[in-house]
């Protein structure tokens, strides 16, 4: 089935915040097809009888107690930002980041 | 044309708790920024979340009071955007399996009782704080995060469209406030951030089944600003849709200082959060037990307890949601009305004179004694004090808890009453005042009153009028 996946591409990529050229959404394009095939596969099986799951560990969540236990220190907690502010991560402009969502 | 105006709010509350939902991280408020992080809730990779019994309890708490169902079985997603609050990229919320479906609340306008119904209660993770470098989000250059906030537990109640002005949603959220409060969950503080309510609202013609074009409204930082804020947004697409035009489906901000909603440019409507069963955690699983254990242990609820109050010690309205928001206060109204029956004249004296004492003293009632308070009245009612001298004795009690018997005692506060206390006081001011004796022989009633306003005022207050006329009668009509 050749169907053209070229805008869905574009489309998760922005979701994302890819910047994919065209050879890659050539190549995304199709490998989104076969994974969307093999979903289409799955789909065709009887599942009448299964009950649902979200997760392959068939198990109830395990709860702890309300416990505080110590931080990291400052240093480590922004050990890794790319800038920071005295105490705090510094980022850029939210402002460019409201107007970038992306529109249907 | 008329229009109705349908509103559907949605509230956050962050659970009071003292480790994060998925973390140990501590959740005081107004720490060092960023000093109550961890690898799990900045979002490293490699980490696992795990959930908090105790958030998990509050939110069945919460749920329970607000009679929504809470399911056996419950699941979290994940959230997909891209905002610097959120360290990792995803929130883990939940999406169509929320922890606990429908409810509502019952709420009095205009002393008509309505029901306001619920869509959902789920559970999720609150994100961080950004302080912009200038005072709107637009004109920032860039942003500073505070990841303390990030990972508290955050409880989320969705209304259905079912309010239907500013002023009935402002009546909401005091109802709600005040189960959410009863209910232990959260402290409720809007001034801290940990209750907050956005809002959609959106207009059609009155009588009509089908919902208009809405906008949501958010950024409103107290009650009473999301009374103004969702009156002026109402007003707003009621002149529009008068002229002819149609709302565009869009996300404001109140506006505090101008007191207006200001679209934002991005539209709410078109975000894609890709929502996708949580791999890190495993499907929330409640005992039918452990949900009964926690509706068990709830206290009577607001409406409950309003209508009690009417019912049992026949309040009128505003005193029974006075003794209903204020828990404390009406805990003490009842703890003293067991053990004094005149329940008009306890609410009046503990909604006027010992509030105002509080007030001013800046106590809390629960430092005040009922024993003692109910002995005041007591003595009061048995002409034992007079009101000033009441009072009084009311500050003091408040201020240090000395009972009043022992204030009485100590400084003479007793009633002068009688042939051995009065009695002398009362040929006293016959003796000094011959004219007034004169015109009250000949019939002026006001020198007696006179009279009475001096034994009165010799007695420091302390002697009853009614007893000083009827003594001072005797011996004038003896002479």
């Amino acid at each position: 089935m050749a169907i053209d996946f070229s805008k869905e591409v574009d489309y998760v990529a922005r979701l994302a915040r890819l910047t994919l050229d065209s050879e890659e959404k050539e190549l995304m394009a199709g490998q989104l097809s076969d994974i969307l095939d093999t979903a289409r596969r799955i789909q065709e099986l009887d599942t009448t009888a299964v009950e649902p799951t979200s997760h392959v560990v068939n198990l109830p969540a395990v709860l702890r107690e309300d416990v505080t236990m110590p931080s990291l220190t400052l240093n480590r907690v922004l050990q890794n930002a790319p800038r920071r502010q005295k105490q705090f991560f510094r980022v850029p402009s939210i402002a460019g980041l409201n107007s970038e969502e992306v529109e249907e | 044309m008329k229009y109705e105006v349908v509103i559907g709010l949605e509230i956050h509350l962050e659970l009071q708790t003292s480790s994060k939902l998925f973390c140990g991280c501590s959740t005081i408020f107004g720490r060092e920024p960023n000093s109550n992080c961890c690898p799990i809730c900045l979002g490293l990779p490699g980490s696992l979340p795990v959930f908090n019994r105790r958030a998990i309890e509050l939110a069945v708490a919460a749920a329970l009071a607000l009679n929504s169902d809470v399911q056996e079985k419950s699941r979290f997603d994940r959230k997909n955007y891209f905002y610097p609050d959120l360290p990792k990229a995803y929130q883990i919320s939940q999406y169509d399996q929320p922890l606990a479906r429908g409810g509502y609340l019952q709420i009095e306008v205009d002393c008509a009782s309505r029901i306001i119904n619920l869509e959902r209660v789920h559970l999720e993770e609150e994100a961080g704080k950004l302080i912009h470098s200038s005072e709107s989000i637009m004109g920032s250059d860039y942003s500073l995060v505070d990841y303390n906030r990030a990972g508290i537990p955050l409880l989320e109640i969705v209304t259905a469209p079912d309010i239907t002005s500013g002023r009935e949603a402002r009546l909401f959220l005091d109802d709600l406030r005040s189960v959410l409060l009863y209910s232990g969950a959260s402290d409720c503080k809007m001034e801290e951030g940990s209750l907050r309510c956005d809002a959609n609202i959106s207009l059609r013609p009155a009588g009509s089944d089908e919902l208009g074009t809405r906008a949501e409204v958010k950024n409103m930082n107290s009650f009473r600003a999301v009374e103004l804020a969702l009156n002026y947004e109402a007003g707003r697409q009621e002149e529009i849709l008068a002229a002819g035009g149609t709302v565009i489906q869009e996300t404001c901000h109140w506006d505090e200082e101008r007191k207006k909603t200001i679209p934002l440019r991005s539209k709410e409507g078109s975000s894609d959060y890709r929502y996708f069963p949580e791999p890190d955690l495993l499907p929330l699983v409640l005992e039918s037990t452990f949900i009964e254990e926690i509706s068990a242990a709830l206290p009577e609820l607001p409406p409950a307890r309003r209508k009690r109050l009417k019912e049992q010690y026949g309040l009128d309205a505003s005193e029974a949601a006075l003794f209903t928001f204020n828990r404390s206060l009406g805990d003490f109204f009842e703890a003293a009305a067991a053990r004094y029956n005149q329940y008009a004249n306890l609410a009046k004296w503990v909604q006027g004179d010992l509030l105002y004492y509080l007030r001013e003293s800046g106590k809390n009632v629960e430092e005040v004694e009922p024993q003692k308070f109910v002995d005041l009245l007591t003595l009061l009612d048995k002409g034992d004090i007079n009101r000033p001298v009441a009072k009084e004795l009311l500050s003091e009690i408040v201020l240090s808890g000395t009972s009043p018997q022992k204030m009485i005692r100590d400084k003479g506060l007793g009633r002068i009453s009688g042939d051995e206390q009065l009695l002398p006081i009362v040929e006293k001011v016959i003796a000094e005042n011959p004219d007034a004796i004169e015109n009250y022989r000949q019939g002026k009633e006001k020198a007696m009153a006179f009279l009475v306003g001096r034994v009165m005022a010799l007695t420091g207050g302390r002697a009853d009028p009614g007893e000083a006329n009827k003594l001072l009668k005797e011996k004038i009509s003896r002479k």
